[in-house]
Parts: structure tokens; C-alpha cells; sequence
């Protein structure tokens, strides 16, 4: 091969990508896009796991909408209060206290306590099983117990216990709520850190049939209403129902006398001995 | 002669020999009943009677304003104990009328009863039917007055009654063709009134030849414009859509009901029913049920009271033998496992079949091995692979794209499919979450 063609090649070559070049430095002079750098710093400052719990689609898009004030400061559920003060600093704003979320599971209802109508060997879901006569649980309220909220948590948080009743690790759990979104009998629910004293069941069934389904029932015998000052513990379609506006973070049980022992108090122990294991 | 038939669908073991020879007979009468509220498609009934009220046999008991509704009819003569949620075997605790039935004769409460229905308006005969609370008897539970009502501007040229019968097991509508024929075709013919079509065709399967032949007879004596069509043996001929292809080679547009295609269905156990209430004033208070299977003492077909607790039908075919693993309502195929042997039989039950296999616990689901079996099978041209598959992903939009709610759950792919995947409870899954979606966007 003659040199020529070689400086020839070398050169044409060469000098198209000088031009492109060229094009595209006065391109990104010309067509430059401001964007907030702030935004690029907030979006550090998030977790980054995309969960969705804020109600935006992944973090990116909650960044902006942080910078762009549409977005509360403290809207993340999953990074903790020293995210929001990260992202208060990069804004130069305030940050309002956000109290830690926290899946609970309203069910006591395991292998133990709930009774059983039957065998059922269908697809090992949640939704399945609701779906199709409710699986093999005679409570029709309660936890059916096959884990769909384990498979939907993106932070492991929740672990599948012994006796088929979920286990919410309080130390990973970020608040994002996908669990209880995908929990077909709305068993799981988001409750503030300071909520410490939980009605655990959803059983609206009357009090003598309830009692038959559950030995963890709450049969709405009406015990912790009187317990309780006026006002703070309701009956609601056979459920005893916790005012939080007026019961506030107390963290005594409004009666010890609870037949079913419906009522815990929050931590638990039993969410603790976890976090350990 | 190659007997028509509609495209793919399966062959099941018909297992229709345990009872198919069983006179019918009428049930020993029980004595408490608990009537449930919904038995039928659409809105739930209202209770017209309260605790220790004294009900006739064939009392209103339970109504409903609402169009898509069948009212429901005490089945006893007897005492209201109480009205409550008792468990249903459809699933769940529906609300329920318990009555205890009184010694001593039976006191009739009877509607007015339309000999001259010939003559009789449509509206007439129509009211007739609600008030009768006759819903189709072949297993959906649909009201029977609405499918006579098609909306102004749908052509209806054609009418076919419903004997096929493809659930393994079941011989009830067998039966029923055989020993009542004249009944079930003058219902048939008060159907046609109503709907002003002059041809009507009775679709019945091959293995039943002796229906064939007594039906054929029976309209051959009676002069009535009606043809029997005996279809070749497959699963599920007996669904609307697919009876309407074997019949007369139509296609019922997709998402669209028989009526778009010029066609009503209606079971010939509704026929009889019809038959009953314009004809005798009766209300629908008693259908034929077959208590079969291997795990059945002596099988048979009864006519029992709507409302009997299935525990006390299965003692009037001999009990249970012990080695019975489960029961279900309804056909093998689309039927209800039951937990509880204190339901009550509903307007829809066709048969209670007692099996000593426990077949869905022993078979292990292995991974699919696309063989298309299911393919194959899937009467509504469906890709049920695909639309299951999206529903264990929770791609409820691609399922949707894909035809999910076009499923009418026959349950032929997942007994095609060699490798045992619940293709069926998947779907259902699916359309469950696709139909929430789509009513959740709507409001």
C-alpha cells in the first residue's frame, strides 16, 4: 500500500472528526440547558433505591420536584430524618420533623391462633388465594400468610416468620408502603413511629362467630373503650379503632383485660429479638 | 357423518356412567334450609321476611330493584329461624334466610299461572320469569328475564337451548331431557315467544344418544319448529360462545355477548323452569341435582329443594364412603372445592361430586416447556402461557392487551398442560386485577 493513501485516509479521516468535534463544542455552547445543580446534590442525598414511596416515579424525578418546591422536603419515607435535614440545607429551607413510617402488620392470626377450613394447595400468593375463597384461613380479614408483602419489600424488611405471619424488621423498614400496597386484605398498614399501642386485627365479623375463626380476635367487647379517656378508643364495625388524634404516643394499653390480648404495645418484643437475629 | 363441533377444546373423561342410568328422584325433604340472598349474577337481594315470620313454599322472600337481579323464594313451608351471613359455596358468608321447615303438609304460595301463553304478551311472560326468580340453571346464575330482554336494535334470528351437558360427571340436563321433554320444549317454546324467533335449535352431545332420540321423537309428535343438533363430544361445548359456533358456524364478536351475533342461550333446565313458572305459577324452588363420583355411595339425580344443605343431599345418595378426599359444586371442571359440607345447594348447583383422589395436592407444578398445549386447547383463541405468565409478573396491561378478559376460565389449558401450571387461577388472578384497574381508572 502506497503512503499516500494512508496520509490521505489519516487526513479525510482525521479532519471530519476535527469538524464533528468542532460542531459539537459550539452545540453545547449554544444549545446549553440550565438545569438546578441543586438537583443533582438532592438526588445524592436520597437513598437512591428507587422504591417509589414518595409517589414519584424513582428518585430522579422526586429530586426535582423537591427543587422545584412541589415536593415536601421531608417527602422521602425511606431516608431518615438526617436526609431531610441534608436536603432542607441544600435548599436553605426549614425541615419540618418527619416522624419514622413503619409497616405494622394488623394480624395475630398465625397457624396457632386462626382456624383452618381446608386445605388449599393453589399458587402460593396472597392475591391467589384472596381471590379463590380466601385460601385456607376461616377468618376472612386477616393475613393469609404467603408472603406476597416478603416479595414486594425492596429493602428485605419483612421476613416470613415461623408460624406464616410476616415479620416487619423495624431497623430496614423505610416506610416506602409496598407492602401494604400490594396486600390484597389490607392487613398491613403505614403507622407513624409513634404510634405505640396497635389494635392488631381486622375482623369485623360479629363476636361470637369472630371468636370462632380466631383465638386472637378482637371481638369488640368494648373493655378498652372504657379504659380508655372518652373519645381516645372507638367501636367501629366490631373493631376497636385507636384516635390517634386524641390517644397521642401514649404507650400504656388502655385495659389489661383484653380477652383476646388484641392490643400490643410498640416496639415489640418480638420485632426486636428480630432485628438481633 | 362428521358431527359438528366448534374449534379446539379438550376431551375429558366424561365419567358420566356413575349416575347417567339414575331415575330422577325427588330428595326426602330437609328440614332446615338456608336460601341464600345472591344465588344468581347481579345485585343482592333485600329480605322481605324477618325472624319467626311463617314463610309458604314458594314465598317471596327476597327481592330486588335492581334490573340484573333475580328475586329468591322460600323452598318450605316453614319458620323463619333467622336471616344472616351463613358461608356460601361460592365463597365467603353471604346473607341467607334460614327457615325450619314445620311438620305436617306443604302450603303453596303460587303465582298466577299463564295457560294461554300463546297469546300472552312478552312483557307478560317476562314478568313471569322474574317473578319466578329463574336464572340460568347451567351454571352461571344469570337472570334469565335479562337475556330475554335484548336492547332495541339487536336482531335475534335464532335461539338455541343448551343440553350438552360437557362437564364430566354431571347427568342432571341428561335426565332432565329424558324424562321431562314435553316440559322442557314448552318452555323452550314460551322462551321463543318472547323473543319473537320462530326457529330454535337444542344442542345436545353425542353420548347422550338416548336424549337424542327422545327429544327428537317428542318434537316430531308435538309439531314444533324446533331442531336437534347432536355435536361431537368435546370440552366446553356447553359455553355459550362455543355452543353458538358448533350450532350454527356463527362467532360471537370478541367482548360481545351471544346476542351480537343474532343468538340467545338458555339451558334446559331453565326451560323447565320457565315451563313450571308460566304454565304451573311454580317459582323456582327445586332443580335437578347429580350427587356423584367415586367417593359417593350410591350416585344419583335428585330433585331437592334450592336451600338443602349439601351434606344432607350426599346422605340421600348413601353418604360418602370413607376414603373420600374431596367435594365439589358444580362440573369438575369450573366447580367450587368445598370445605364445609353445610352449604346450602343454590339455583345454579348442577351436581355435588365426592372424589377419592386428591389430584391438585399430588400433582407438582414443574417449569413450562412452551410446548403449546394450552395453545391448543384454548377455546377462545387465547395465548394462555402468555397472559398467565403476565400475570405472575403483575403485568396486568400486557395481560389486558393480550385478550385476559376475554378468559371465560373453562379451565381447558390448565389440563392440557403437561406440566400442571395453574394457568387457570393465574388467569382469574389476572382479570380480577385488570377488571379493578379499569374501574378504578372509569370513576
Amino acid at each position: 500500500m502506497e503512503l499516500q493513501t494512508l496520509l490521505i485516509s489519516m487526513g479525510s479521516m482525521g479532519g471530519l472528526g476535527a469538524l464533528f468535534s468542532a460542531g459539537l463544542a459550539i452545540a453545547n455552547k449554544a444549545f446549553y440547558v440550565e438545569e438546578d445543580p441543586r438537583i443533582a446534590q438532592v438526588l445524592d442525598a436520597l437513598p437512591g433505591a428507587n422504591c417509589g414511596g414518595c409517589g414519584y416515579p424513582g428518585c430522579g424525578n422526586f429530586a426535582e420536584n423537591v427543587v422545584k418546591g412541589i415536593a415536601p422536603v421531608n417527602g422521602c419515607p425511606v431516608g431518615s430524618s438526617d436526609t431531610a435535614k441534608e436536603i432542607a440545607e441544600i435548599l436553605g429551607v426549614e425541615a419540618a420533623a418527619s416522624q419514622k413510617i413503619i409497616a405494622r402488620l394488623m394480624c395475630q392470626g398465625g397457624l396457632e391462633e386462626s382456624a383452618v377450613k381446608g386445605v388449599y394447595t393453589g399458587i402460593q400468593s396472597c392475591l391467589a388465594a384472596h381471590i379463590l375463597n380466601g385460601g385456607d384461613k376461616l377468618c376472612e380479614y386477616g393475613c393469609l400468610g404467603f408472603g406476597d408483602c416478603v416479595k414486594a419489600c425492596p429493602f428485605d424488611a419483612i421476613v416470613m416468620g415461623p408460624d406464616r405471619l410476616p415479620i416487619v424488621i423495624e431497623a430496614k423498614c423505610t416506610g416506602c408502603g409496598n407492602c401494604a400496597e400490594v396486600c390484597p386484605r389490607d392487613v398491613i398498614e403505614m403507622h407513624p413511629e409513634n404510634h405505640h399501642i396497635l389494635v392488631l386485627c381486622k375482623n369485623l365479623d360479629k363476636g361470637k362467630y369472630a371468636g370462632s375463626v380466631c383465638t386472637k380476635v378482637c371481638i369488640a367487647c368494648g373493655l378498652c373503650v372504657r379504659g380508655a379517656e372518652p373519645g381516645e378508643v372507638e367501636l367501629k364495625n366490631g373493631l376497636a379503632v385507636i384516635n390517634y388524634d386524641k390517644f397521642g404516643d401514649k404507650d400504656v394499653l388502655p385495659t389489661d383485660r383484653c380477652p383476646n390480648n388484641c392490643m400490643l404495645v410498640f416496639p415489640s418484643a418480638k420485632s426486636v429479638s428480630q432485628i438481633d437475629a | 357423518m362428521k358431527l359438528p363441533t366448534f374449534k379446539k377444546g379438550i376431551h375429558p373423561d366424561d365419567q358420566k356412567g356413575f349416575s347417567n342410568q339414575c331415575e330422577i328422584t325427588v330428595a326426602e325433604f330437609p328440614t332446615e334450609v338456608w336460601i341464600p340472598l345472591q344465588q344468581h349474577i347481579g345485585a343482592q337481594c333485600e329480605a322481605l321476611v324477618k325472624k319467626n315470620d311463617k314463610v309458604l313454599t314458594g314465598q317471596k322472600i327476597g327481592e330486588s330493584k335492581a334490573f340484573v337481579s333475580a328475586p329468591v323464594h322460600s323452598s318450605v313451608t316453614g319458620t323463619v329461624k333467622t336471616v344472616d351471613l351463613f358461608p356460601h359455596a361460592l365463597g365467603g358468608r353471604v346473607p341467607m334466610v334460614h327457615i325450619k321447615r314445620d311438620a305436617g303438609d306443604e302450603q303453596w304460595a303460587l303465582m298466577e299461572p299463564i295457560p294461554d301463553w300463546q297469546n300472552a304478551s312478552p312483557e307478560l311472560l317476562k314478568k313471569n320469569i322474574r317473578d319466578a326468580g329463574i336464572v340460568g340453571m347451567g351454571g352461571a346464575g344469570f337472570p334469565t328475564h335479562v337475556k330475554l330482554s335484548p336492547p332495541a336494535g339487536k336482531l335475534i334470528d335464532s335461539f338455541i337451548l343448551n343440553g350438552v351437558e360437557c362437564e364430566p360427571y354431571l347427568t342432571a340436563d341428561h335426565r332432565l331431557m329424558l324424562e321431562k321433554p314435553d316440559a322442557m320444549l314448552v318452555g323452550m317454546m314460551i322462551m321463543m315467544r318472547i323473543l319473537g324467533v320462530t326457529r330454535g335449535h337444542i344442542g345436545i352431545e353425542n353420548n347422550k344418544p338416548d336424549a337424542i332420540e327422545k327429544v327428537r321423537t317428542r318434537i316430531v309428535e308435538m309439531a314444533l319448529p324446533i331442531t336437534v343438533v347432536p355435536l361431537a363430544v368435546k370440552y366446553p361445548q356447553g359455553a355459550e360462545k362455543m355452543l353458538i359456533q358448533a350450532v350454527l358456524k356463527r362467532q360471537v364478536p370478541a367482548g360481545g355477548l351471544p346476542m351480537d351475533a343474532g343468538v340467545v342461550v338458555n339451558n334446559v333446565g331453565t326451560a323447565l323452569a320457565v315451563y313450571e313458572a308460566v304454565c304451573e305459577g311454580k317459582p323456582l324452588i327445586e332443580r335437578i341435582v347429580t350427587i356423584t363420583g367415586n367417593g359417593i355411595q350410591n350416585p344419583s339425580n335428585l330433585m331437592a329443594r334450592i336451600g338443602t344443605p349439601i351434606r344432607h343431599l350426599i346422605q340421600q345418595a348413601g353418604g360418602i364412603k370413607e376414603e373420600l378426599a374431596q367435594v365439589f359444586m358444580g362440573g369438575p371442571m369450573m366447580g367450587q372445592a368445598q370445605y364445609n359440607l353445610d352449604v346450602p345447594m343454590i339455583k345454579t348447583t348442577s351436581g355435588i361430586i365426592g372424589t377419592t383422589d386428591f389430584k391438585a395436592l399430588s400433582e407438582n407444578q414443574t417449569p413450562c416447556i412452551r410446548c403449546g398445549s394450552c395453545v391448543t386447547a384454548c377455546p377462545m383463541f387465547l395465548l394462555p402461557t402468555r397472559i398467565a405468565r403476565f400475570s405472575e409478573l403483575r403485568r396486568w396491561d400486557d395481560a389486558a392487551e393480550y385478550g385476559i378478559m376475554n378468559c371465560i376460565e373453562c379451565g381447558s389449558c390448565a389440563f392440557a398442560c403437561p406440566s400442571h401450571i395453574p394457568l387457570v387461577q393465574l388467569i382469574r388472578l389476572g382479570k380480577n386485577k385488570v377488571a379493578e384497574r379499569a374501574r378504578k381508572s372509569a370513576s
